[in-house]
């Protein structure tokens, strides 16, 4: 049982981990991608990677 | 009724803390007190003001779809876990400022700085970014000018972009005068700083070919090699030949700053502006949660008393009595305009429900605040004369070591020319007199909490650690703001001509990212030359800029507040509003009309030019004189502009609010319609 928790409470740490590193923001967008736009392919993950990062750094994302 | 119980035990031991903290008057005083203290009122706020503020004030509405959801792209509208965004929050709103201006505070003692950042935070910053986090998420992520334009008229619309604009520059100029001033006649700080690039192109390199996108990795890597930098920076300071090659003048490092500025503007983004922001993310945040336990760890003694004599204006560090200039000062951690920019920004279009606006806009700001007491604590646990000795130009202390140590002892804070050759020689640094601009002092103050709480020996280390976490995340805010300043003279210029406006036309990016480096270079540059140090006109400046834009967020507030029927709540942003009208005019009123040449912009200016043209300058002195007395006049201009334009939204955002209260027609509310909860996740299910 407490091992059991031992694990869950570890994924659910890493998993913020990812999330707060924006490791697992393409898997997001291909779940939404096939729940919204199914039919078309989606972007690759560099595509999809560098279209992020210039969205992220158009407006402003740093302060002082 | 435990809860009860437990609250107003909360109450008790804050109120004992603060007044431990303002009352105590000996020697020392233990840091604990501090951290107690604002610990109680952050835990106050937070509990009863923020909950009060969001329910009555903002009507915060948890059935309410908010964009996340409503416009959900996958990409940048995303519902995301609060935890997760209020951890990009406080990673988008935390910068150097919040070490930077405590740091330079503590000239007045380590009191007035951390009354102001505890209480300007709870009633000020922190409900200013919550505010701004919930219009702009009722507004489907709109920015502040935006929000400006739509809610008071064109008029407040242009200012908010001007004053951006505008403190966009200054901001940049002084953050790279502090690195440049670490940098200075520092070997082992340059090459760890300049070693910094490099390992940020790798990064970006390994994150778009090798293993698009695994942000983790790639960091991990980065930040082993900018470990095995700071490293690597001890061997280059040992080594003769390698040692000369790095150890530069203020001049050469200014023109490097702003061939690095430009260049980082006009390269794509994923290649070193990305990747350096990764690590610098990383850094900043682990490096935060380090010193908060550290000091938590080490508990250590405050040697500043709570507040020195510089109160009456005669400070070393800057020119200028207690009030206004603390609170000019200290903006970061107390409030901060800039923080409006980022809460309407990319924030506002993560938040899954409006209830989470509290802890994402209230609580990251707290979160800031906690890191400027901890500056505050690490700038003061110095004894007082080697404070004094790392952070006085030498235009104020005298050129010399013996100069230096004989003025500041005589102030009070007795400091020898042995004790300070021994602390640099034990921070790895061959002089640690006149380091001005607060890095190499919080550094100081950085390594001796780190290296008492995790291992003594390695003091050098730390230090440049410390400065090196510092320069990484200012070169983040100068390769971000270069580029942000380039978008808005590019849309600015777009209306004059327009091809300038399109954002990928090589002309117009090389044209408007000259333009913005050219206008913060130029700061920068005759701050290096200034031997009063520059940090003393520039800080004032941007402190004045950052806290006009917090005039202007808080304006638009009010007036939003008051249209929608809530007069009787105004005060919640009207009262900040009126305090910073108050301190940013009469700020601007001494640097330009102040008989103090170190106060006073115009006396500076026509002290200067007295002396020039009475022939008692020294050859070097007179070569640099007239820049100088130009720039101290364009300051004064500035200064002026930068209140004016803050008066000009203020009558605005009142001429609008007159009119709501008489029911005349004024600007519609913008509010995206209201959309119940329950139909999105109906919509969603559906499909």
């Amino acid at each position: 049982m407490s091992m059991q928790r031992l694990t869950s409470f570890l994924g659910l740490a890493w998993s913020m981990i990812r999330s707060l590193a924006t490791d697992d923001a393409y898997d997001k967008y291909l779940a939404h991608h096939a729940h919204a736009h199914a039919g078309s392919p989606p972007m690759s993950r560099r595509a999809f990677y560098l279209k992020q990062q210039q969205s992220k750094w158009t407006g402003v994302s740093r302060c002082c | 009724m435990i809860r009860k119980a437990f609250w107003t035990l909360v109450a008790l031991v804050g109120a004992f803390a603060v007044g431990g903290v303002a009352l105590h008057r000996g020697e020392t005083i233990n840091a604990m007190w501090i951290v107690v203290a604002a610990l109680c009122i952050y835990s106050l706020g937070y509990r009863f003001y923020s909950a009060w503020v969001a329910a009555k004030v903002l009507s915060v509405d948890p059935t309410r779809a908010t964009p996340a959801l409503r416009l959900n792209n996958g990409r940048d509208f995303m519902p995301t876990h609060r935890w997760i965004v209020f951890g990009h929050h406080f990673a988008a709103i935390a910068g150097p400022g919040p070490l930077i201006g405590p740091t330079l505070a503590a000239q007045f003692g380590y009191l007035p700085g951390t009354l102001w950042i505890l209480v300007g935070g709870v009633l000020g910053g922190c409900v200013q970014d919550m505010t701004i986090l919930f219009l702009s998420t009722r507004r489907n992520g709109r920015s502040l000018g935006q929000m400006a334009r739509d809610e008071l008229g064109p008029v407040g619309g242009f200012a908010a972009m001007l004053g951006t604009l505008t403190i966009m520059i200054i901001l940049i100029a002084v953050l790279g005068l502090v690195v440049v001033n670490a940098m200075k006649h520092s070997p082992w700080a340059t090459s760890t700083v300049f070693a910094t690039i490099p390992i940020a192109v790798l990064v970006g390199l390994y994150l778009r070919n090798i293993r698009p996108g695994r942000v983790l990795e790639g960091s991990l890597i980065g930040l082993a090699l900018l470990l095995f930098a700071v490293v690597g920076g001890g061997w280059v300071d040992s080594h003769p030949a390698l040692r000369e090659l790095f150890n530069l003048q203020g001049k050469p490092l200014a023109w490097f700053v702003i061939g690095y500025g430009f260049i980082a503007a006009v390269l794509p983004v994923w290649l070193l502006l990305a990747p350096r922001d990764y690590l610098s993310t990383f850094l900043k945040l682990g490096t935060v949660l380090l010193l908060i336990v550290a000091v938590i760890l080490m508990r250590p003694e405050i040697h500043m008393p709570a507040v020195t004599q510089f109160i009456d204006g005669s400070g070393p560090i800057f020119g200028g009595a207690l009030f206004p200039f603390v609170f000019i000062t200290i903006a970061c951690g107390a409030i901060s305009g800039f923080h409006a920019l980022v809460s309407s920004g990319t924030t506002p279009k993560l938040i899954g429900n409006e209830s989470d606006v509290r802890l994402i806009g209230y609580g990251s700001m707290m979160l800031e605040s906690v890191v400027a007491v901890m500056a505050m604590i690490a700038a003061t646990l110095l004894e007082p004369g080697v404070y004094f000795a790392i952070n006085s130009a030498p235009g104020i202390v005298g050129a010399t070591a013996e100069a230096a140590v004989t003025t500041i002892s005589s102030w009070g804070f007795p400091v020898t020319v042995d004790q300070m050759a021994f602390l640099a020689k034990e921070m790895g640094e061959s002089t640690l007199f006149a380091r001005t601009g607060g890095a190499p002092s919080l550094a100081v103050g950085m390594a001796s909490i780190f290296s008492s709480a995790f291992g003594e020996s390695m003091l050098a280390i730390w230090y440049h650690f410390a400065i090196m976490f510092e320069a990484v995340f200012i070169l983040t805010t100068l390769d971000a703001g270069t580029r942000v300043g380039r978008f808005m003279l590019q849309d600015a210029l777009g209306h004059v001509w327009k091809p300038m406006g399109e954002t990928s036309w090589y002309p117009s990016v090389l044209i408007s990212s000259g333009l913005v480096v050219a206008g913060w270079g130029y700061f920068l540059y005759i701050g290096v030359v200034d031997p009063n140090g520059g940090i003393n006109i520039l800080w004032p400046l941007f402190g004045i800029a950052n806290q006009l834009l917090a005039g202007i967020a808080l304006s638009v507030a009010t007036g939003i507040l008051i249209k929608q029927g809530k007069l009787r709540y105004s005060w919640v942003t009207g009262v900040p509003l009126a305090w910073l009208a108050i301190i940013t005019t009469s700020a601007t009123w001494e640097k330009v009309v102040s008989d103090d040449p170190r106060i006073g912009f115009l006396s500076a200016a026509n002290q200067m030019a007295a002396k020039l043209a009475s022939g008692a300058m020294s050859p070097e002195q007179a070569a640099v004189a007239p820049q100088l007395i130009f720039n101290q006049r364009l300051d004064a201009v500035l200064a002026v502009l930068l209140s004016a334009i803050l008066w000009v939204v203020i009558a605005d955002m009142v001429r609008v609010s007159l009119r709501a209260i008489r029911g005349q027609p004024v600007p519609p509310n913008s509010e995206a319609p209201h959309v119940h909860i329950s139909s999105i996740k109906l919509g969603a299910e559906a499909a």
